[in-house]
């Protein structure tokens, strides 16, 4: 039967019914631009060929997330691009090559259904990118007011092949800490896009999924001891997490650290430390140091590591903490902060 | 000339720190009969600790952390009445992102924001004073702070929603100034002070003629200062200098940005609107004469104090509400160094803030505890 064109501009409550209006937003809007044979039949879960589970010692990851980000769509991205790349990224540092995803929305009463369908858009071409499908998902409306425009939650399975065993409890002193890129752009792109600020700028957030990144590092140093995704909090909030965990120090140099010179404009104009904003497609590697070189090399021949670098290294003192050496050869504390980086006054 | 990287150039460091290690020879100063260096601004206080400079000082000399920053001396009743006004139906309290924390005796305006007041960041006064244009049915009330620094602005956005006739925008004032702690620091007993660094922005507005009465009264020497290493490097020598040769003069090192008699234009909006209290309360130091700004009667009509029926002084009770065993005074008065209070790292954290200078990474507290806190002991 062929149902008629779907031409609502706008989520009402009745896209979130269980009745026809839901069957046609849910067709038009998320199934046929997912596209995919999985989700196309429908049914109350997705049901998954096991793929390289079946090898022996290979092992399932599986990780969630919630994106929620103000503005939805920001220079270099939006919540669609972010919530695929967030959950691939979280399977990828851990050694997974991802299998499927999951969506589920709550979308706010009124939201524009052109700028719906751009954010599912870009959901489908970042999956595309990662060679992942979303093979499930679930929608709900919320009464105006009840919810900032669109909420997006993504699960993600993925395989872990036989012989990796990426952890933090791994890490040995002597090893090299590394980074993919620069610091701090998605969260200064995001800072600025804004626009409370009246900053203009050309900043860019980095999200990106990092699968083929991870699966290149992994080939060419196969000893890695762990990988982060430094989101929230950014490599300053990772690194002490490692350290922690391994009960072991970090020590950067300040030197080595890259961060673009505008990021470091709008750092010094509101207070902000890179290291701490948030990243969504930089990862932070802990290699051996007999395998850096060839890390590093890896990474820089990947579009998403041309500017990778070995930032510092892994050391026996002081435990649980991480260092930096200012370019000053001064030393200083990297500690976790107390909550969100607030702007300062003056 | 790039502003940052020329400023952080570790070859030039390295000539000052040669110079200023001679210098303190000269003095023959030592770990123990050091020379006692007041930064007073918190930018500085910042900029010492993300520099790792305090660590790279000769043993003769010691930083003291001085009472510049605005947000950890703001005393809690101040805080609590800040939330009494978000509390109101109807207003929206626009604040700078570092005063969101500040405790006060109920708690802070991030706890207050949780509990449904509408608290809103901004960057600047006049953003408060386009959201109260938006919301016309609403009370825009900017949580005023800050030294001479924000003063002009916060009087430009007065004098431009006086002229609109904007008449659902007021301030909560608690602007302060930099000299009068400055004379009650140096006019305490305690006091053990050789030299000045002078707060750059501060300095950008007032100029440096208000520091005058530091060399002419009290002998001591002082140079304003930029925030970048190689500023504050440059200054700490200039000090040294000064001890060295036994002279006492307010020098300007930071001359790219600071005129002797300021920015006679930004005095003036300040002079427009604002008018000095007869007292105001410091966090940590207690009341200081003519230290805390007012709206002037004039502008009555943009003072969040009258609308509000909240006063300063006699209306209200004013004992200072801090918890027994805080040394923050002691600590901006440079007679005792954070780690060395009970309470630091132990109870008062950045988490959980007791004291005034644990409140904001400008305090001194709290910048000993995010960069130092692996040399505590050292230090």
């Amino acid at each position: 039967m062929r149902r008629p064109p779907f031409t609502d501009r706008t989520v009402s409550m009745a896209h979130g019914g269980g009745g026809r209006a839901m069957r046609d937003f849910v067709a038009d809007v998320f199934v046929s631009a997912f596209d995919n044979p999985l989700l196309a039949v429908l049914e109350d879960q997705a049901r998954l060929d096991p793929g390289g589970l079946v090898a022996p010692g290979a092992r399932l990851a599986f990780t969630t997330d919630g994106f929620v980000v103000r503005p939805l769509i920001f220079p270099g991205g939006d919540i669609g691009k972010l919530a695929v790349c967030g959950t691939v990224n979280d399977l990828a540092v851990g050694g997974a090559i991802p299998l499927a995803l999951s969506c589920a929305v709550v979308i706010e009463e009124g939201f524009d259904i052109v700028l719906l369908r751009r954010i599912v858009a870009s959901m489908r071409e970042a999956a595309a990118e990662a060679c992942v499908n979303i093979v499930t998902g679930d929608t709900k409306v919320v009464e105006h007011g009840a919810a900032d425009g669109l909420f997006i939650t993504t699960a993600g399975v993925g395989v872990i092949p036989y012989g990796r065993a990426l952890a933090a409890t791994q890490v040995r002193s002597g090893d090299v800490v590394l980074v993919n890129g620069p610091l701090g752009d998605h969260g200064a792109a995001v800072m600025a896009a804004r626009g409370d600020l009246a900053l203009e700028t050309t900043l860019q957030s980095d999200c990106r999924p990092l699968h083929s990144l991870m699966t290149a590092l992994l080939d060419a140093a196969p000893g890695t001891r762990c990988a982060r995704d430094a989101t929230r909090g950014g490599v300053a909030s990772v690194l002490n997490e490692i350290a922690v965990s391994a009960g072991l120090g970090v020590r950067l140099e300040e030197t080595r650290i890259p961060v673009r010179p505008e990021v470091m404009g709008l750092c010094e104009i509101l207070g902000l430390d890179p290291l701490y904003l948030a990243n969504e497609g930089t990862a932070v590697a802990i290699v051996p140091p007999e395998q850096a070189e060839a890390a590093l090399a890896a990474w820089g021949g990947h579009p998403y590591g041309v500017q990778a670098c070995a930032i510092g290294a892994i050391t026996n003192e002081p435990r649980g903490r991480v260092t930096m050496r200012t370019g000053f050869g001064g030393e200083r504390l990297v500690d976790l902060l107390a909550g969100d980086q607030l702007p300062r006054i003056c | 000339m790039n502003l940052i990287d020329d400023f952080r150039d570790p070859a030039r460091a390295h000539a000052l720190f040669a110079r200023i290690a001679r210098l303190t020879a000269d003095i023959g100063a030592t770990a123990q009969a050091p020379v006692t260096i007041m930064e007073i601004c918190g930018g500085h206080t910042h900029a010492i600790f993300r520099h790792g400079l305090n660590r790279l000082m000769p043993e003769g000399i010691e930083f003291a952390h001085g009472p510049g920053c605005p947000v950890c001396v703001l005393p809690m009743p101040r805080v609590d009445e800040c939330i009494e006004i978000a509390e109101h139906p109807g207003v929206v309290l626009a604040t700078f992102g570092d005063a969101m924390r500040v405790p006060g005796t109920r708690g802070s305006l991030l706890q207050a924001k949780t509990s449904g007041a509408d608290v809103r960041i901004v960057y600047s006064p006049l953003d408060a004073l386009a959201l109260a244009r938006k919301l016309p049915d609403r009370e825009v009330v900017f949580f005023a702070l800050g030294f001479e620094t924000t003063m002009p602005a916060t009087a430009l956005s007065v004098l431009q929603a006086d002229r609109d006739g904007t008449g659902n925008f007021s301030l909560f004032c608690n602007h302060i100034t930099v000299p009068p702690p400055l004379r009650a620091i140096l006019e305490d007993p305690a006091m053990r002070i050789d030299g000045f660094v002078g707060p750059g922005h501060v300095s950008m507005v007032i100029g440096t003629d208000p520091y005058r009465f530091v060399a002419e009264e009290f002998h001591r020497p002082i140079a304003v200062a930029g925030f970048e290493p190689l500023d504050l490097l440059h200054a700490v020598a200039m000090v040294l200098a000064q001890i060295s040769e036994g002279r006492a003069v307010v020098e300007n090192q930071y001359a790219r940005v600071v005129r002797p008699a300021g920015n006679p234009r930004a005095i003036a909006a300040i002079d427009a609107v604002f008018e000095p209290r007869e007292s105001f309360e410091w966090r940590g130091l207690g009341e200081i004469d003519r230290s805390g700004m007012r709206v002037r009667e004039r502008f009555a009509a943009f003072d969040a104090e009258r609308k509000f029926g909240i006063g300063y002084g006699s209306t209200r009770a004013r004992s200072p509400v801090e918890i027994e065993g805080c040394r923050c005074g002691d600590v901006v008065k440079g007679a005792l160094k954070p780690p060395a209070c009970p309470l630091f790292g132990t109870v008062c954290t950045p988490q959980t803030p007791i004291g005034a200078l644990m409140v904001s990474s400008e305090g001194a507290c709290a910048a000993y505890h995010q960069y130092a806190g692996l040399h505590m002991a050292a230090d």
